[in-house]
């Protein structure tokens, strides 16, 4: 028994040795946003061009970008902008990391179902936010205690409410969820929450409202699932999707390029995030060449 | 002669192996401490041991303070001992003493399948399943709170308790039982009144073992108590474990950045927490196994 044991290890070994020298497979990870469109995409990439390899796999933007720095993948996905401390170490590390936009996010702000508040201006999301509205009372709503529900450090979107919505530090009573899926289950079971998630994510979700949102008190309120509001930039809080390219290589460009052509763009729609507006399709040429 | 070079040959493998497992231990400890100590350059220690605000990527202020998450940590891993000690003795004793042989011989080995169940796994059960039951028993809004951490902790330290405790309480000499019983002892009393006292070594070491456990666990946690950052007031508060916060950091932190050191600090913290635990267990089984010879 044992010796056989042994034999099909050996033998695994083996398989994976030599396959592992005639593959080239394409790494790529990060933002827990873009991962289930990424898989998608490059699940229909692989169906179409036999040979070619490609792993995704999650864990945040920040983890994402760390492991391009440390050559542990070929593209990183981000839902926030590289920091400049990042490109630092990039460069340090002998990278120089190229920014591709592979579709648009209208960040949606989501409470639960029963929550009778429809719409918020960008300042109350901040103030929610920081801790400093405690009752949805204050917001023309129930009489119930407002749960927060968040991201952890690691996330793109995590930094992009602080940095672009918040302009300050989260409330530390912030439940830091680990994914987007964590966020909409907790919101649709507690019924003083609000949480933020990529509008992807809401497209099939149940038991939770996308609540509306004003740039300023007197401005109109709009939703992020509305294509027009958020290419265009009129939805406050509508933000590129980016990969970052550790080396501009054919196969990468190959993989690139079907992201950006309309069937990669049908696939973003269809996973309910919406396809770039002209400035992007003009900064990814750049990148990429005609 | 050749046997006696075999034999000094296999001593002298064994005696290797030995060191090895303290060259690790020794090797793991210098590398905390000198991968935490630069930490210490920039933050004061009295801020990260008696401060609560841990938020190294804050807007304004980088903050450095474990209190919030020790406390955290202590709070899951005593909840977690309260349920799964009583449990686990009881289960153990009921194995032990009262189930016929054909039942101990079915439930032992699923008790020891529950120690396989992968983490995430349990820390999803929370979320679904005894998050909202302990939300509707304490009428909170949601349940990811340390209570539902503890409950997750003490089914993942039955299984060591349970069968740590068993072993040890069929250990006890059959003599000390038949004097009981001729004694005119009940079978109740003797159970609690002989076994379990002169199994006591054993069962504490057993439930030692299970917080071993308990502190270390890192995705169950991490997915089940909410994570906030804020100082617990009560076990329903949602908490924010030593373990889960360097699970969630260290991924994306700077190499060699203050953060980063920082994070192996509160690995070192962790790591002195665990080996006082375990030295407490070692001592206290000594100390009994002593009594009882």
């Amino acid at each position: 028994m044992k010796g056989y044991i042994r034999l099909i290890l050996v033998a695994g070994l083996l398989s994976f040795s030599a396959t592992g020298q005639a593959k080239e497979m394409i790494q790529i990870k990060g933002s827990d946003t873009l991962i289930n469109l990424v898989q998608k995409l490059s699940e229909v990439y692989m169906q179409k061009n036999p040979g070619k390899y490609l792993s995704v796999t999650g864990g945040g933007s920040g983890t994402g970008i760390a492991a391009l720095i440390n050559r542990k993948c070929d593209i990183a996905d981000a839902s926030r902008q590289i920091k400049g401390s990042e490109v630092e170490q990039a460069v340090a590390a002998g990278i120089n990391p190229k920014r591709v936009i592979v579709a648009v996010d209208g960040l949606s702000i989501i409470v639960n179902a029963n929550n009778s508040v429809k719409q918020l201006t960008f300042d109350q999301v901040g103030k929610i936010y920081r801790g400093e509205i405690f009752n949805w009372k204050e917001l023309g709503g129930d009489d119930e205690p407002v749960t927060l529900y968040g991201r952890q450090p690691n996330s793109g979107t995590y930094d992009f409410m602080k940095e672009v919505v918040m302009k300050g530090d989260y409330s530390p009573r912030m439940m830091q969820m680990n994914g987007n899926a964590q966020i909409i289950e907790g919101v649709r079971s507690d019924k003083g929450s609000i949480g933020y998630v990529g509008v992807g994510y809401v497209k099939n979700a149940t038991g939770i409202a996308v609540i509306n949102i004003a740039r300023s008190a007197g401005s109109p309120y709009l939703s992020p699932l509305n294509t027009d509001d958020v290419v265009s930039g009129r939805y406050p809080i509508s933000r590129p999707l980016n990969q970052y390219l550790a080396k501009v290589t054919p196969d990468i460009v190959d993989f690139i390029r079907f992201e950006l052509s309309p069937e990669g763009q049908k696939i973003v729609q269809d996973e309910g995030f919406f396809t770039l507006p002209p400035e992007y399709v003009e900064s990814n040429q750049a990148v990429l060449g005609k | 002669m050749i046997k006696r070079m075999k034999e000094k040959i296999i001593h002298g493998l064994f005696f290797l192996n030995g060191l090895l497992v303290i060259a690790a231990l020794l090797g793991i400890f210098l590398l905390l401490i000198v991968t935490a100590l630069p930490a210490f350059k920039e933050i004061r220690l009295s801020e990260f041991l008696f401060t609560a605000v841990w938020d190294p990527t804050s807007y304004a202020r980088p903050s450095y303070g474990i209190l919030a998450m020790l406390a955290g940590t202590l709070l899951v891993t005593c909840g977690a001992l309260l349920i799964a000690v009583p449990i686990g003795i009881g289960t153990a004793a009921y194995l032990a003493e009262v189930a016929s042989p054909r039942v101990r011989e079915i439930a032992k080995p699923v008790v020891e399948v529950l120690a396989g169940i992968p983490s995430v796994v349990i820390g999803f059960l929370g979320i679904v399943l005894v998050g909202p039951f302990v939300a509707r028993i304490f009428h909170t809004s949601n349940g990811l709170n340390a209570l539902n951490g503890s409950v997750l902790l003490a089914i993942m330290a039955l299984p060591t308790i349970i069968s740590l405790s068993e072993d040890a309480l069929n250990a006890v000499p059959v003599s000390f039982c038949e004097a009981s019983l001729a004694l005119g002892a009940s079978r109740w009393q003797t159970v609690i009144l002989v076994k379990i006292p002169a199994a006591l070594s054993g069962i504490i070491a057993s439930c030692m073992l299970g917080m071993g456990r308990a502190i270390g666990e890192t995705m169950t946690v991490l997915m089940a108590t909410g994570c906030a950052q804020a100082m617990p007031h009560s076990f329903i508060d949602p908490v924010r474990t030593l373990t889960a916060t360097i699970a969630i950091e260290l991924g994306e932190v700077a190499y060699g950045s203050t953060h980063y050191y920082a994070l192996f600090a509160v690995g070192l913290a962790l790591f002195i927490i665990t080996f006082m635990v375990n030295l407490a267990s070692d001592v206290i089984l000594h100390k009994y196994q002593n009594v009882v010879k």
